[in-house]
């Protein structure tokens, strides 16, 4: 039988000639992680089932991103939970604040995660693997405590629904921009308990880390993974960086999928997601006059270095609008570095910038930029739900880092094409 | 027999419990914040046992187990809803909090309805409107980790099995 690029993969995992949607497969992981929210109820969860030893220090990832550095007393002590584990257990890939940063962002980028994996980690976001060609997907924190445990989990096969793109992209069009526009076609459900497969000529031009942008928001459409299957350009990225060999696994000819969408990118112009979900998305010029107070580029969603940089590029020399407020905060500290290098960091605080240590910070409406009431943020995250990122009375835009940036110059949500093509080169 | 707080599509983790509060694991102390930010009444007016409606895609959203704890913590008996997003779903199973997919009962349940659900007939009884909606049936699979009492359960049944790492 002709089998999806995810049943592919869960087949061969699992041990199984063939695998169907619907059939429920045990499956060994090649790695697990936990964050600073969901590691602490997971270690008390393993702990208490009387499990001793995690299945393979060297497979279990605990990436503190979320409350850190300490938002509060509380978060401290979740933080206490997880140091100590960490240490008894010998984590290798343990990354506490100012060593790490966001998960999503530093597991591909440290080759911790390579194509072909088996993923689960407790955040929702773990998807942003697929980027990769990994199989990966969240879970919760009971999820995770058992295949600390035991090196396995559970999986009901998904149907398959394949997303073929083709076309030049324009100016100022990105990942952000191709994935804002999917939620909006097939809607925040459209894919829900289904795997998402983006293939076509306009994914095999699209940079790795615009695809790990794409597979991050899978999940606000519902997935349970989004895979671009791996290429040349993706072995390109493993080169000198994959902490362990890889697999390439592609999808038969003839395979069934539930739903086929054809989407031509030249036709798309910069997204902006409307308050308050992803799938209220406009082509830029639908957005009319909307000032905004708070801009934020950052995220495991865009806080990597290309986005920091396009951001830059359209800042340098310019300041941030009087009654707008930016904050920038690179996903990682290898991001972070880089963009110190490159002289980045430099070009945000001269524009009057709040730049941070990498952490999901405003994101989540955690601390380093939690909004109040009746406030509009620009942001180049993933959720813009109700209270996502502060006061319920709060309205939250979703967008790309070129778009944040122009927003931020001019204090309204603006068309980055309005900056001349010098002004915005990378 | 429970009262029914009925919401739309979309209820996402975010409503469920605002991140802010993800400081503990505590079910009481998440359940204090339950839902403010969707409908403030539903803290001040529910009672132990009342029972959560929702259409499509209930659970929507980040992966924090909070939220079906919350949930449980603010005394909701379970979740009923036409669709839900699969994490939540899965949490919710893990940590024994009763999640019932039914289309029928989401659509005909309206707020502050007479609920009763028939689990051995795999049923839901609207009292109020004399109807009865159909749930549907677990996966045999998800069906054994519910039996076995949620996931930790089951992996404790195993570790006395050696049948993992201990």
């Amino acid at each position: 039988m002709a089998m999806t690029l995810a049943e592919k993969m869960l087949a061969d995992r699992s041990g199984l000639a063939e695998v169907r949607p619907g059939q429920i497969v045990e499956t060994p992981v090649d790695l697990v992680m936990g964050n600073d929210i969901t590691a602490p109820i997971a270690i008390r969860e393993f702990e208490a089932a009387g499990a001793k030893k995690v299945f393979d220090p060297g497979r279990v990832a605990m990436v503190m991103s979320h409350f850190v550095p300490a938002k509060d007393i509380n978060s401290a002590d979740q933080t206490q939970i997880m140091r100590r584990f960490a240490r008894e257990q010998a984590i290798t890939h343990y990354y506490p604040e100012g060593t790490g940063g966001i998960e999503h962002t530093l597991l591909p980028e440290r080759g911790i995660v390579v194509p072909g994996d088996i993923v689960i980690g407790a955040d929702s976001h773990t998807c942003t693997y697929g980027g990769l060609g990994a199989f990966a997907t969240g879970v919760g924190s009971t999820d995770l405590a058992y295949a600390m445990a035991t090196g396995r989990t559970w999986f009901k096969v998904p149907e398959s629904m394949r997303f073929t793109y083709y076309g030049r992209r324009r100016p100022f069009v990105t990942g952000k921009d191709l994935i804002l526009h999917t939620i909006k076609t097939i809607g925040d459900d459209g894919a829900l308990y289904r795997a998402m497969e983006f293939t076509g000529e306009a994914i095999r031009d699209l940079p790795m880390e615009d695809r790990l942008t794409m597979s991050n928001m899978t999940i606000e459409a519902g997935g349970k993974v989004g895979i671009v299957p791996t290429d040349d350009l993706t072995l390109r990225y493993e080169e000198g960086r994959a902490l362990r060999p890889w697999r390439v696994y592609a999808a038969d000819p003839g395979a069934t999928y539930v739903e086929e969408y054809e989407i031509d990118v030249s036709q798309l112009e910069p997204q902006v997601a409307f308050p308050s979900l992803p799938s209220l998305t406009r082509g830029i010029s639908d957005v009319g006059d909307v000032a905004i107070d708070q801009v934020f580029i950052g995220s495991c969603t865009n806080g990597r270095l290309s986005d920091l940089r396009v951001a830059a590029a359209i800042l340098r020399g310019k300041q941030v609008h009087p009654e707008t407020r930016l904050i920038v905060i690179p996903a990682t500290q290898d991001v972070y570095k880089a963009a110190l290098r490159e002289g980045l960091i430099e070009v945000f605080v001269e524009a009057g910038a709040s730049v941070s240590t990498s952490t999901c910070g405003p994101c989540l409406g955690g601390h380093m930029g939690v909004l109040g009431k009746g406030e509009r943020c620009l942001s180049t995250s993933n959720r813009n739900y109700v209270g996502r990122m502060g006061d319920r009375e709060a309205e939250v835009f979703l967008a790309s880092p070129a778009v944040a940036a122009a927003t931020a110059v001019r204090g309204r949500i603006t068309d980055p094409r309005e900056f001349s093509p010098k002004e915005a080169a990378v | 027999m429970a009262r029914a707080w009925k919401y739309g599509d979309n209820v996402d983790t975010d409503v469920i419990i605002p991140a802010r509060y993800l400081v503990t694991g505590d079910p009481a102390a998440l359940g204090r914040h339950c839902l403010e930010n969707l409908d403030p009444q539903f803290l001040q007016e529910k009672t132990d046992g009342d029972v959560l409606v929702g259409g499509r895609n209930f659970g929507c959203g980040s992966s924090r187990e909070h939220a079906p704890l919350a949930i449980k913590g603010a005394g909701v008996s379970c979740v009923i809803a036409e669709s839900f997003a699969r994490i939540f779903f899965r949490n919710a199973i893990n940590i024994g909090l009763r999640v019932y997919e039914s289309p029928a009962a989401a659509r005909g349940i309206q707020m502050g309805d007479e609920i009763e659900v028939d689990e051995a007939q795999s049923a839901i009884l609207n009292r109020t409107r004399g109807e009865r909606y159909e749930i549907v049936p677990l996966p045999p699979f998800v069906q054994e980790i519910v039996a076995a009492g949620g996931l930790m359960a089951k992996l404790r049944q195993e570790l006395a099995r050696g049948g993992a790492a201990s």
